[in-house]
């Protein structure tokens, strides 16, 4: 199961974060920073998986991360996920943002939060990989995004009707 | 207009903000500014503002008087609103908040909806934060949903109710034969979820485990298909076919043939296909193979199989990409309990990694290592492993020294004190200021064991030494036969005492008769009380040595003779304790002592 899956930049700012399982707003930062904290003191040709640290739940939970320029993406895994797999999963949940931004960049992240949290959950569900094919996945993001748009459409049609 | 506009608007705003208090400023003014619109009645922005309230949760601000705002809007007819209703229920609403109770007839209603996106919403967000009143509410929706809808509902279904099954483990049963039935399906990404969904059903009752062994042969069918099937362009994956699937069915198939033999052989062939076929060039075949080394090992596989494994993993071991290198060492951990052998044969490599500049691979390679230490290593591992602990990094310190110790108190034979009792002896010019120390530490302490033994072993020895008194070195002491009797009465009857260090008393007690002139009666009481004593250790050193008494009492005190008499009392330890004669030699009858240990049969 997976427990969180954040993104922040090189200095630990957040810019995605999702947990599967509850915990306290106080926590929760916590979490975000000692998991910077673990994860920025990394070389850059080490492996990519990191024992995890102890808020987020001992010794059972990993975390798989990989650093794309200025961001990281760390996912806080238990032992019945399988860490290679997971590793390619961070792979195509890059790939299909590249995709649907459009060469994302970080910018793009910061200011379309919403859109991200839409996509993950097009992937990951409950703790849980949900669909890993990139085409089914932006084909299921499009239409919802259509769909949204064509309701503004129609309440803004019938305020000026008004 | 795109209807985070708004949203960017702060988000520019908060960025711009160049100190922290700043920001909080920002902030502050956004949260005040959102809540009074909360306050107002339906108006057209309200996605807006929850969607703001929901950055600033992510940036750690208190958001909390969103929650009846997320209720409001998870129950809109609008579905921009519904999204981000139901987002903002899964960040700030648990089960233990009320406001959580109050959307379950919400989600229900749009679990039947027509849309299927307002459909997955209430899925998703039931998966992610369904309580157990809620899931046992809904889970007949659920099962619905898993039977009779389309597959992509069906895949989002199968995962919620994985979720309702972990909260609440008897509706276990309620999902099973939907289960079933959706292994013949066609689509991935609900064959994905099926699988996912018998997993966890397998691993939380035995009944539904034997249930489900029956699919294995489907089992088996569906991963040939994936790996014989030719190119595929939707599920391809650097030329391997959907791994994400092969790597589920793989993990499943090994629960379900751990400890059954006809499950296993059905699954001998397919698994030695996939070890065989796949590419490992990439990280995608090395997931797949990893995940077929770990079931082989797990299940009852033929011989054959399981040395293919063994070698795969042996192979990671030595690829450059370090990821490799970490998993099969976390595999090779996992089995160094029932294949030790073969992972022995990999010790090289492992201490090698020990070296590694990766914390994360050393710590594995730690691990490991202790678990590989035996009797027949144990030697170079400890210089590698000392090495190691001068140089590892801090976190590390403490594991490594703890498997140091454990290692050295299973394998080394404690040895301190017949070393430190040779040490003495060939220290003649100390002996009488060595007995004197001991004595006084024997006075003041009788708990530790070694020093107590190695005490009694000196007072018996150099017991003259210690009553003659005249000692430089240390403060003197007027010590009569009485007291140094006292004190080795005490360590006899001491219930702190062991068995050994009884046995060391004792004969130093025997000893003492030939160096002491006026106690010997007492001398000769208390062993002959030990000829009677229940451990038979003692009770057979007592009576030999009662026997002494009778017998060769003429000896006693014959120079010359003295020293055949501890011949014997050498001879007689050495058939009662073959453990310390090596050390209670006297120099001048060795001769004398290695012809009679010779007739014996005893060595040293």
């Amino acid at each position: 199961m997976i427990r969180a899956i954040l993104i922040f930049n090189n200095h630990g700012k957040p810019r995605l974060s999702k947990f599967y399982e509850h915990y306290t707003e106080d926590t929760e930062q916590q979490i975000i920073r000692e998991t910077f904290h673990l994860v920025s003191k990394r070389d850059e040709n080490v492996c990519n998986f990191l024992e995890g640290g102890m808020l987020i739940g001992g010794s059972d939970y990993k975390l798989i991360y990989r650093h794309y320029a200025t961001l990281y993406f760390v996912f806080c895994v238990d032992s019945s996920e399988s860490e290679l797999g997971i590793l390619d999963l961070i792979q195509v949940f890059v790939e299909t943002l590249d995709k649907c931004f459009e060469n994302v960049c970080e910018l793009d992240l910061i200011f379309h939060v919403d859109k991200v949290h839409n996509i993950l959950a097009e992937m990951v569900m409950g703790g849980m990989v949900l669909e890993t094919n990139m085409n089914e996945i932006i084909m299921q993001v499009d239409a919802q995004n259509k769909m949204e748009k064509s309701e503004t459409f129609i309440f803004q049609s019938t305020r000026q009707d008004r | 207009m795109s209807p985070s506009v708004p949203l960017q608007e702060m988000i520019r705003a908060i960025r711009s903000a160049r100190t922290q208090c700043e920001e909080r400023g920002v902030i502050q003014r956004e949260c005040a500014a959102i809540r009074a619109q909360f306050r107002q009645a339906d108006n057209g922005g309200r996605s807006h503002n929850l969607a703001k309230l929901l950055y600033v949760h992510m940036l750690g601000y208190p958001a909390h008087f969103g929650q009846m705002e997320c209720v409001r809007m998870i129950a809109s007819s609008r579905y921009s609103e519904k999204r981000v209703g139901y987002l903002g229920a899964m960040m700030l609403l648990d089960e233990k908040q009320d406001a959580s109770l109050l959307i379950t007839n919400s989600i229900k209603n749009d679990l039947s909806h027509s849309n299927q996106y307002v459909q997955s919403l209430a899925l998703c967000t039931l998966a992610c934060m369904g309580s157990a009143e809620m899931c046992r509410d809904l889970a007949p929706e659920i099962d619905r949903l898993l039977r009779a809808s389309n597959s992509y509902i069906k895949k989002k279904a199968a995962l919620c109710a994985v979720h309702i099954v972990r909260k609440v483990h008897e509706l276990g049963e309620l999902f099973a034969p939907a289960a079933r039935s959706l292994l013949s399906e066609k689509n991935h990404g609900v064959l994905h979820g099926a699988v996912v969904l018998i997993t966890e059903l397998c691993e939380r009752s035995s009944e539904s485990l034997e249930r489900f062994r029956k699919t294995v042969p489907d089992l088996v069918q569906i991963m040939k298909g994936l790996v014989i099937s030719g190119y595929s362009p939707e599920h391809d994956v650097a030329g391997i076919s959907d791994p994400f699937l092969q790597v589920r069915l793989l993990r499943l198939l090994r629960i379900l043939g751990r400890n059954n033999e006809t499950a296993s052989d059905a699954m001998n062939d397919l698994l030695a296909q996939v070890a065989t076929n796949t590419d490992s060039t990439k990280t995608v075949g090395n997931a797949v193979l990893y995940e077929t080394v770990l079931t082989v090992l797990d299940i009852k596989s033929e011989s054959g199989l399981r040395v293919l494994a063994v070698n795969i993993l042996g192979r990671f071991l030595l690829n450059n990409d370090r990821n490799i290198r970490y998993i099969a060492m976390t595999s090779l951990q996992k089995i160094v309990g029932t294949d030790h052998n073969a992972v022995q044969r990999h010790r090289g490599t492992i201490v090698d990694c020990l070296k590694d500049q990766d914390a994360s691979v050393k710590r594995r390679a730690l691990d490991l290592s202790l678990a590989l230490v035996s009797a027949s290593n144990i030697r170079s591992m400890m210089k590698e492993l000392l090495l190691f602990l001068s140089s590892c990094p801090p976190e590390l310190r403490s594991q490594a020294a703890n498997g140091i110790f454990t290692a050295a108190e299973r394998y080394v034979r404690d040895e301190t004190v017949p070393n430190l009792i040779q040490l003495i002896t060939n220290t003649s010019e100390l002996h009488c200021y060595t007995v004197h120390k001991l004595y006084r530490a024997l006075l003041s302490d009788i708990s530790q064991q070694s020093l107590v033994q190695v005490a009694c072993w000196c007072i018996g020895e150099y017991g003259d030494l210690l009553l003659r008194g005249d000692c430089q070195e240390v403060e003197p002491m007027q010590v009569c036969e009485d007291d140094v009797l006292d004190a080795l009465e005490t360590v006899l009857q001491s219930h702190m005492s062991s068995t050994a260090t009884r046995g060391f008393a004792l004969t130093a007690t025997m000893k003492l008769s030939t160096r002491i002139t006026d106690n010997v009666d007492r001398i000769r009481s208390i062993v002959s009380i030990y000829g009677s004593c229940i451990d038979l250790e003692l009770q057979q050193r007592a009576v030999e040595y009662n026997a002494l008494f009778k017998k060769y009492d003429h000896m006693r005190y014959a120079k010359k003779d003295s020293t055949h008499f501890c011949c014997c009392g050498v001879i007689l330890f050495c058939s009662v304790n073959s453990f310390a004669f090596n050390v209670i030699l006297e120099p001048e009858c060795e001769q004398l002592t290695m012809h009679v240990l010779t007739l014996y049969g005893l060595t040293l």
